[in-house]
């Protein structure tokens, strides 16, 4: 008899202090899985958030920074810019990517920046207690929106896999699940292929990954698994948004203003 | 070395940045600071190092994070309000004990104030500047050829101490041109000793973690316990300051960067009239030159601080004085650049005890 | 015969392995682990195909599978 399934060399021994449930854990399986997959265990970098992932740097067995709310693209951009041989990752929440770190969000993307980010959507702020994020759903109840999300009191939530699909620079998106096995297979894959983006040079790739906060959604981690699959893979359907392998031909930028 | 050329002040710190070894700088465009990153882009490139115009100030100062991880001799330079959205970045460069190197060509404040000279980021800048219990060497010039020196010591200081070195100056330093001598051979940076705490390639050896949070009780106080070993370090071996005409004199002023130019003139000026005056001109703004103003103030009666601000240096000096001396303060904010005569009439207030009368606004 | 190993010091209860198993192998232990939750036990061992789908959706990495 043989293992056939064992704890990936890409994650560090130590237990991880999330809720029962979360998400996290398994995305973090998928992302180490992959970086002992590809062999690039030593030459990858993790830039952690802030939020509840903030221990990723104990948590993935390969150098590791951990810097400001939001930054995580910023970060990742000196590192990579310094040490194009690195393979590069930002592991970040929703509050993070697509609240305070919007602009580093967008800019590193449309940069083309040679990065991957590793997005975590679960549509809550999970470390602080459950406060409404730029993804919580319409309806949606949090610490701070505890009448519901409404559009005219909150405004609407951020599509991000659509939102940077429109710039030249994001050369692969995809917007994944993790609330049944076969979902998570796919996720995989994704997370796959947006490493050997960047290992290839192909420029910048992010992994949206729904995943579910039983604690801060306030439910049971089956019932979780329900309202993901129920009430947000239909506001954010999954798919790929943008993958260099099947883009057409790319223009020259016409040559605009004087050379001195 | 040896080669005497003309340049502006804000090019040649740039310059004196890559000589020593600044291989990254992310910048945001800010007045008066703007020649800083058109030079580095064009001129980091040359050496094999990267450029990059950040989307701001905030995360211009996250990419230097970054970059300072894994060892690599950075910069960037800013104004007053680009440098407060930097501390963010430069906080965390503190907590996580990295070398960095930056300028603020400081303007008048608060706010968007104005793009005049100023020293109003005094406190600021020596008081570390972010959140947290922390300090940043601060180097003030007051010529363009220390403009053009000075980064090689904030990197060598830096990357001693492992904590972050600035130059305040102002535009009238980052604007104005004048015949420099770099006194080092240009260093390159993949000569010197990879440090042993950098992130990268991590082959054959244990993984390393760059980061300023633990979460574990007590470990956060330890590690300001023990950073605070190399600030009384920078204390007691780094002090810098220039002290002239000091003998015999009666009256000593003390002022900083652009300010202390227009001192000099007027303690000059006031020496040939045959008044004794001496003037003190702290080259490091923290570590403050304490030990040497209190001796001094054992010796004269009288000491006048000269600022373009509103009175903030002169806090450290009456700190350092201890009450030995009486400490009088001239200032103008926000881009009132006082005159050496303006100046010397307050020598003349000040050698005789004082009061030092301050300018009336509707003079302005 | 194929098996899975639960590491009751990671396990926490949330019984995505319990859903996951197309052959209920899975059920929550009747007794703490010392972390404070029921963790995952076998309770159909006959049934495992080692399929590892268990594996797949757990978020604590706590289940090793044998085939």
């Amino acid at each position: 008899m043989e293992k056939v399934f064992e704890r990936t060399r890409g994650l560090t021994e130590v237990r991880m202090r999330y809720c029962p449930g979360c998400g996290h854990g398994i995305a973090h399986r998928l992302v180490g899985e992959v970086i002992e997959e590809l062999g690039v265990r030593e030459k990858t970098i993790c830039v952690g958030p802030v939020g509840c992932s903030v221990f990723a740097d104990e948590y993935f067995n390969c150098d590791a920074i951990q810097g400001a709310h939001g930054r995580g693209p910023a970060i990742a951009t000196g590192i990579k810019r310094t040490h194009p041989d690195l393979v590069v990752f930002s592991y970040q929440g929703d509050g993070d990517l697509a609240s305070i770190g919007m602009a580093e969000t967008i800019h590193s993307a449309s940069r083309g920046e040679n990065i991957t980010i590793i997005f975590i959507n679960n549509g809550i702020y999970g470390m602080t207690g459950g406060q409404m994020a730029p993804t919580t759903l319409l309806g949606m109840w949090s610490t701070t929106s505890p009448a519901g999300r409404k559009a005219e009191v909150e405004g609407y939530p951020f599509h991000m896999c659509e939102l940077l699909s429109s710039l030249e620079g994001a050369t692969y998106l995809e917007r994944v699940a993790m609330n049944k096995a076969a979902n998570i297979i796919k996720a995989r894959k994704a997370v796959k292929k947006a490493f050997q983006t960047q290992i290839e040079k192909k420029g910048f790739s992010m992994v949206e990954l729904l995943s579910p906060c039983p604690t801060d959604w306030a439910m049971p981690p089956l019932e979780a698994l329900k309202f993901l699959e129920e009430k947000m893979i239909p506001y954010y359907p999954l798919g790929v948004y943008k993958d260099w392998e099947e883009k057409v031909e790319e223009k020259e930028p016409e040559k605009v203003g004087v050379e001195k | 070395m040896g080669e005497r050329i003309l340049m502006k002040g804000n090019e040649a710190m740039a310059e004196g940045a890559v000589r020593a070894g600044c291989r990254f700088f992310a910048g945001y465009p800010i007045t008066p600071q703007n020649e800083v990153p058109e030079y580095m882009s064009w001129r980091l490139p040359e050496v094999g190092g990267f450029f990059i115009q950040a989307e701001s100030e905030v995360a211009a100062s996250n990419m230097l994070f970054g970059a300072a991880a894994c060892g690599v001799r950075v910069m960037t330079s800013s104004s007053s309000p680009g440098i407060s959205l930097k501390q963010e970045g430069i906080s965390y460069c503190a907590g996580a004990d990295l070398p960095i190197f930056y300028a603020d060509i400081v303007r008048g404040g608060p706010g968007l104030g104005n793009i005049a000279p100023s020293q109003g980021n005094y406190f600021q800048a020596t008081r570390g500047g972010g959140h947290g219990d922390y300090q940043v060497i601060v180097l003030a010039p007051n010529s363009v050829s220390e403009m053009a020196n000075f980064p090689r010591l904030c990197y060598e200081l830096a990357f001693k101490y492992r904590v972050p070195a600035m130059i305040s100056a102002d535009g009238i330093l980052g604007q104005m041109m004048e015949p420099i001598e770099f006194d080092f051979e240009p260093i390159d940076p993949d000569t010197l000793p990879k440090p042993d705490w950098a992130i990268g390639d991590a082959t054959g050896r244990e993984r390393r973690v760059v980061k300023s949070y633990d979460l574990r009780v007590g470990a956060v106080e330890k590690q300001n316990w023990e950073r605070n070993k190399r600030f009384e370090a920078i204390r007691t071996n780094e002090v810098r300051y220039q002290l002239e005409y000091e003998e015999g004199a009666e009256l000593i002023v003390a002022a900083y960067g652009s300010c202390a130019r227009v001192a000099k003139s007027a303690v000059m000026m006031a020496r040939s009239e045959g008044l004794k005056v001496g003037i003190m001109r702290p080259i490091t703004l923290w570590p403050f030159p304490t030990e040497v103003l209190n001796e001094l103030a054992g010796r004269v009666e009288n000491i006048l601080v000269m600022e373009m601000n509103l009175g903030q240096m002169v806090q450290d000096v009456k700190l350092a004085v201890e009450g030995k001396a009486r400490v009088h303060f001239y200032g103008r904010p926000a881009g009132g650049i006082p005159t050496s005569e303006e100046f010397l009439q307050k020598i003349k207030e000040a050698i005789k005890g004082g009061p030092v009368i301050p300018i009336d606004p509707e003079d302005i | 015969m194929p098996k899975i190993e639960v590491d009751i010091t990671r396990c926490k209860g949330c019984e995505y392995c319990m859903i996951a198993c197309p052959h209920e192998v899975i059920a929550l232990s009747s007794t703490f682990a010392p972390s404070g939750y029921y963790p995952a036990t076998m309770v159909k061992a006959e049934a495992c195909t080692g399929c590892k789908l268990c594996a797949i959706v757990c978020p604590d990495m706590a289940i090793e599978v044998w085939k």
